[in-house]
């Protein structure tokens, strides 16, 4: 379980995130709305312990660990994991060594490639040269391999052809145990698959294309530092659509 | 070889254009007897060891032939296939014109004070050669080793792959535990003949107060490739060196990649010179340096004399903990259509590298290393994979000692 209470980080000198409450029950998916400078990836870099991120106030608990300013590896290893939307390419390093990072050396690469349509890209170096689409492949593919216990994606579907993503989408619900349908065979209810769900999701998403993919419990909207909004995930988007994000979280106060 | 003795004593003074300069005279010369081995595993452990760190396997296994040398004397030297002659150079100067023929024909005798001491205090080396048509795919390999105390080795190699054969090289330096002081002069004459495929490998591993001084001049004929790999992690005192390749015939190209690390006290003068020469040459000089807090100066130079050629020059620089990296790339285009160009690069690990490694659970001295090792592993093309892995394990031994 993710806690965050009363949540206050600046970035430079410039105070991003003021008064953040959230909770991620086991097994929940959280949608993150917000317009851009909000401080969506804002919020997500301070789960993950981005230290250029200051925490000035509040706190955050996972599995009941104060990890407020725990180093970023202690919190990976603690399971947390995030799909980055820019991250750095490193020269020399294949994607397959990535793999075998993130997994520990436990994960089958070659197979798990496969899956994301990613084989060609083992044997590049990390992110080198990557087209958007690629970059988010790339990603999941190391957080399949990680399998953290909550998973944080950062715009997930920006830069992703239209081929690619219900790739995205589908392997998304799958990390996520999302995909119960598939997972559930007749001798084994629903409701137990449900129960047995303990994945963690926080997706932040701007087109709102992931909703077609991924079932999610909440959605939030991140508006000028502040969680305005909780509600049905599909309901906010429509809202956002129709009427704005300033409109939108009017209806919450 | 009277003229080469007349000319070398003139030169006896002569100090380098580069590097510091060495006081020759504060080490011995003096040959020392040391007795033939009938095979290297009958080194003494500690020397087998040290020679393994710089690539040269003393159970011969996975190599077509071997050459090593201690202090002034040949210890050991023996081919294992047909058309691949390995010999000592005094004796093949002794027994072979055709040997005499190559002997100082790239290098000039009275170059400096180091080419006139290795003419006149000439310490043996090693005579490679492939035989036309030859492919000898198994690396042979030349060790230099340097054991006793402040001495000095001057030692002359010949290399040479005949028309249409297949040669790899993989030469290491390297020095007893025991050894502090000493130095190394090194001549070595590259011929690599019309179509044939030459990949000489050096890797470096001396000591803290050592004084290394090689100088190579190489000429690649038409349709040839010359890949030229060298690897000097561990510190060392002084090095310099600046080998030159000529590419003379059409089509003929030339690599050069080098991995530098600069510990404390190390100062590392190294680069390189490629002339294209003639039409559709093509020529890459690649560097990776890492600073410790040493000194490395990283040359490269590329000259284009006829229109068509391609060349291409990086040299990328890491400072890690303090010293300095002087990235020197230069280019020069003598005519027109000539295609060159060249980047260079002297930074620090970005620490947005390091936090995306720990984010994979890695901590941050094991994303710091995991950085270092990538940027030290250059992909070079045409090299078999048994010197692969012995580039790969020298560079992977110096990343342990250094984090």
């Amino acid at each position: 379980m993710l806690i965050i209470e009363d949540l206050k980080v600046t970035l430079g000198d410039k105070e991003i995130l003021r008064h953040i409450d959230l909770e991620i029950f086991p097994g929940e998916t959280h949608i993150l709305f917000g317009p851009n400078g909000s401080g969506k990836t804002t919020l997500l870099m301070t789960i993950m312990g981005y230290p250029q991120y200051r925490v000035t106030g509040g706190k955050i608990y996972f599995k009941g660990v104060d990890i407020t300013h725990m180093p970023i590896n202690e919190r990976a290893r603690l399971g947390i994991g995030m799909s980055f939307q820019r991250p750095p390419t490193i020269h020399g390093l294949k994607t397959r060594q990535m793999v075998r990072i993130c997994s520990r050396n436990g994960a089958d690469a070659e197979a798990m490639a496969e899956k994301m349509k990613f084989s060609d890209f083992l044997d590049r170096d990390i992110n080198a040269g990557f087209s958007g689409g690629e970059i988010k492949r790339s990603e999941l593919l190391q957080l399949m391999a990680q399998n953290p216990d909550l998973m944080l994606f950062d715009e997930p579907e920006s830069g992703v052809d239209l081929e690619n993503i219900s790739l995205i989408g589908n392997t998304i619900s799958e990390l996520l145990e999302r995909d119960i349908h598939v997972h559930t065979s007749p001798n084994q209810p629903r409701n137990k698959a449900l129960q047995e769900r303990k994945k963690m999701g926080l997706i932040i998403t701007h087109t709102g294309f992931i909703l077609d993919y991924v079932t999610a419990d909440k959605g939030q909207v991140l508006y000028e530092g502040m969680l305005s909004c909780k509600s049905n995930p599909q309901e906010i988007f429509r809202c956002i659509k129709r009427i704005g994000y300033e409109e939108c979280v009017r209806c919450a106060t | 070889m009277r003229d080469l003795n007349e000319k070398a004593k003139q030169a006896k003074e002569k100090k380098a254009a580069l590097g510091p300069d060495i006081d020759l005279t504060t080490f011995d010369a003096e040959p020392v007897g040391i007795p033939r081995l009938d095979s290297p595993s009958q080194l003494p452990e500690k020397d087998r060891e040290r020679m393994l760190q710089a690539g040269v396997d003393a159970s011969e296994e996975g190599r077509s032939g071997t050459y090593i040398q201690k202090d002034t004397a040949v210890v050991y030297s023996h081919s294992s296939q047909d058309g691949l002659l390995v010999l000592p150079i005094k004796q093949a100067l002794e027994e072979h014109q055709w040997a005499r023929d190559y002997y100082w024909k790239l290098v000039n005798v009275d170059a400096d004070k180091y080419t006139a001491g290795a003419q006149l205090n000439l310490h043996d080396g090693y005579v490679i050669r492939a035989l036309p048509g030859s492919r000898v795919f198994l690396p042979v390999q030349a060790c230099l080793y340097l054991d006793r105390n402040n001495i000095s080795q001057y030692v002359h190699n010949l290399i040479i792959a005949e028309e249409d054969s297949e040669l790899h090289v993989i030469t290491g330096c390297a020095t007893s535990p025991h050894l502090k002081r000493g130095l190394h002069v090194g001549i070595s004459e590259f011929f690599v003949k019309k179509n044939a495929k030459l990949s000489f490998t050096m890797i470096h591993h001396w000591a803290e107060e050592m004084m290394v001084r090689p100088r190579s001049v190489g000429v690649v004929e038409e349709g040839g490739l010359f890949l030229n790999n060298y690897i000097c992690m561990k510190p060392v005192k002084s090095l310099q060196m600046f080998p030159v390749t000529r590419l003379t015939g059409r089509g003929a190209v030339s690599r050069f990649y080098s991995l530098l690390a600069g510990n404390p006290g190390t100062t590392l003068d190294v680069g390189g010179r490629i002339f294209l020469s003639a039409a559709e040459t093509r020529a890459e000089i690649i560097a990776r340096a890492i600073s410790n807090g040493g000194t490395i100066v990283s040359r490269g130079d590329l000259v284009g004399e006829v229109p068509g050629i391609r060349a291409h020059l990086e040299c990328r620089g890491l400072i890690l903990r303090g010293g300095i990296i002087h990235a020197i790339p230069e280019l020069q285009g003598k005519v027109d259509g000539v295609e060159m160009s060249h980047e260079a690069a002297v930074g620090k690990i970005a620490q947005e590298e390091i936090l995306y490694l720990m984010s994979r659970g890695l901590s941050e001295d094991e994303a710091t290393s995991t950085i270092v090792r990538g940027f030290m592993s250059v992909d070079i093309p045409g090299l078999p994979a048994p010197l692969k892995a012995e580039i790969d394990r020298a560079v992977e031994q110096s990343n342990k000692d250094m984090m």
